[in-house]
């Protein structure tokens, strides 16, 4: 009674042949209940999230949270659900109405269906396929076609020019994020999350803490949580893309958003944490499914974390640090790493992961003298701004205005 | 390995049942009295003014070209990571070497003031 879940699987396998099924219905209805049972798992954490969300950013605010309903406030999802499938759907004037209703399915659909790749334990994994980071980043960027879609489909100007920033800000993370994925895809040869989660001995944070940074960045600014949220800041363009939408619309695009912070955390913990890895894990693969979900419960904790600490970037400010500070340094990583890699093949292990470590370190350094270099001289800017050209000059032995 | 593709075509099938079905529910239950009050765009209280489907900031279509250019990359980079252990060490030169070509057009991109949001 090791692993439960290979027992069911097996039981079920051996019922459904002893009812004379071909072994090709077998496997078809076994996938189809493994999609519907990790479905709504998945979903139940989801209802479980928004508490999780709304007690953690009380604290955070100094509030107490919901602790009305059942112990704790538990029951307080549950009773919003309720409340929400009640709710009038209103459909503004002038919306293209099929878009208008596809858009928060594909922004729910998209986060389920990346849960399909990820190992949540030794042999509890919907999918092995072999090229899961890369369906990784293909369906996530189907996420960001909701978006948009969403946006353009409302008939609001709001709406519009959020879908145009959330666009804006997700194409250019995205580059980032992706290359970050690459250097642990180059640490284990192989693009399959359960390959990628076997070959980490040691966890990849510690050969690669840069990537893991500049990828836990950019999956927040992939999700649009502060301070990154431009596509939904309330003083200038009121709720951004999903203005329109309420009822249980709305709670789809809220659902949808909680969860793929979850989501993000658990790719975080699969690429650079060790996914299910833990003591036992490999014996007891039920412990693994714990394992799992208690670092990308902390990466999520993080992730809210950054969200509740950090005030709102500019649209300039924000493009021009991916573009003239992420891509850059991430490039620059992705190669001293690739050739220390083949360097080093035949190496001892911890020969590897030392220098490996070092190396980042070293980058970081630099990196983080030559961002204070730049914020001293922006802050000296502030401190001293430009002398104003003054059309009379004025009367004076110190003043060096000049007449223009 | 065909399995694992059935898990993902029924992954595709199924998953969008969930949201679905939670759109369907309130069509039964809940209310729908809209008028054009109502069902009114949303504007600060006032009437919106013209059309929604404005010309936007040309600066949008260059910061997609510029990640079309790097996401191409990418693709080309995933096969590259994934056969490593096969390339000799002029193979991941290359690989490298490619990578800095792209770095040398985001820095031409840079110049050229493609990167300032004005």
């Amino acid at each position: 009674m090791a692993d439960p879940v290979t027992f069911i699987a097996k039981w079920l396998e051996g019922y459904l042949a002893g009812l004379g099924l071909s072994s090709g219905w077998i496997s078809v209805i076994q996938a189809a209940l493994g999609v519907v049972v990790l479905g709504s798992a998945v979903l139940l954490v989801d209802i479980f999230l928004v508490w999780v969300e709304r007690k953690v950013v009380a604290r955070f605010q100094d509030r107490l949270g919901p602790n009305r309903l059942g112990p704790f406030g538990l029951f307080q999802p549950i009773a919003d659900v309720i409340k929400l499938l009640l709710k009038e759907d209103i459909t503004p004037q002038g919306a293209d109405k099929f878009v208008y209703n596809l858009a928060p399915i594909l922004a729910l659909a998209t986060v389920i269906i990346l849960w399909a790749v990820i190992p949540l334990s030794v042999t509890v994994v919907g999918s092995t396929i072999n090229v899961g980071a890369l369906y990784i980043v293909a369906v996530g960027a189907i996420g960001t076609l909701g978006i948009i879609m969403a946006g353009w489909a409302s008939n609001n100007k709001f709406a519009l020019l959020g879908a145009f920033r959330m666009v804006a800000q997700m194409i250019s993370y995205e580059v980032p994020m992706v290359i970050a994925i690459l250097i642990p895809v180059i640490l284990a040869k192989s693009m399959s999350l359960a390959d990628i989660v076997q070959s980490q001995t040691v966890w990849y944070i510690v050969l690669a803490p840069i990537a893991a940074i500049v990828f836990l960045i950019g999956a927040q600014a992939e999700l649009g949580r502060a301070p990154f949220d431009l596509s939904e800041a309330e003083s200038e363009i009121v709720a951004g893309f999903h203005i329109e939408y309420t009822g249980m619309k709305f709670g789809l695009f809220y659902a949808g958003e909680l969860l793929h912070a979850l989501t993000f955390g658990g790719l975080f913990a699969t690429f650079f944490l060790g996914g299910w890895r833990g003591w036992g894990a490999e014996t007891y693969p039920i412990l693994g499914i714990g394992y799992f979900f208690i670092k990308a419960m902390v990466m999520y904790w993080v992730i809210m974390w950054i969200k509740y600490s950090f005030p709102r970037v500019r649209i300039d400010q924000m493009l021009s640090f991916c573009w003239k500070f992420l891509t850059p340094l991430i490039l620059t990583v992705l190669s001293i790493t690739a050739i220390l890699d083949k360097v080093m093949t035949g190496l001892p292990y911890w020969i590897y992961v030392l220098v490996m470590l070092l190396s980042n370190l070293v980058i970081l350094y630099f990196v983080i003298q030559a961002v204070g270099r730049y914020a001293r001289k922006e802050r000296q800017k502030v401190a001293e701004p430009e002398k104003i050209r003054v059309a009379f000059p004025v009367k004076s032995s110190t003043s060096t205005s000049q007449a223009s | 390995m065909l399995n694992d593709w059935l898990f993902i075509g029924l992954m595709l099938v199924i998953a969008p049942i969930f949201p679905i079905a939670a759109l369907i529910i309130p069509r039964i239950l809940a209310p729908k009295k809209p008028n054009p009050l109502k069902t009114q765009t949303y504007e600060c209280g006032i009437e919106t003014v013209g059309d929604t489907w404005v010309q936007f900031k040309a600066q949008y279509y260059n910061f997609a070209l510029v990640f079309l250019v790097f996401d191409v990359e990418i693709v080309f980079l995933f096969p590259w990571a994934v056969a490593f252990n096969q390339l000799p060490l002029y193979g991941v030169i290359v690989g490298i070497l490619f990578i800095e070509v792209l770095v040398i057009g985001l820095i031409y991109a840079w110049r050229k003031g493609i990167l300032e949001w004005s």
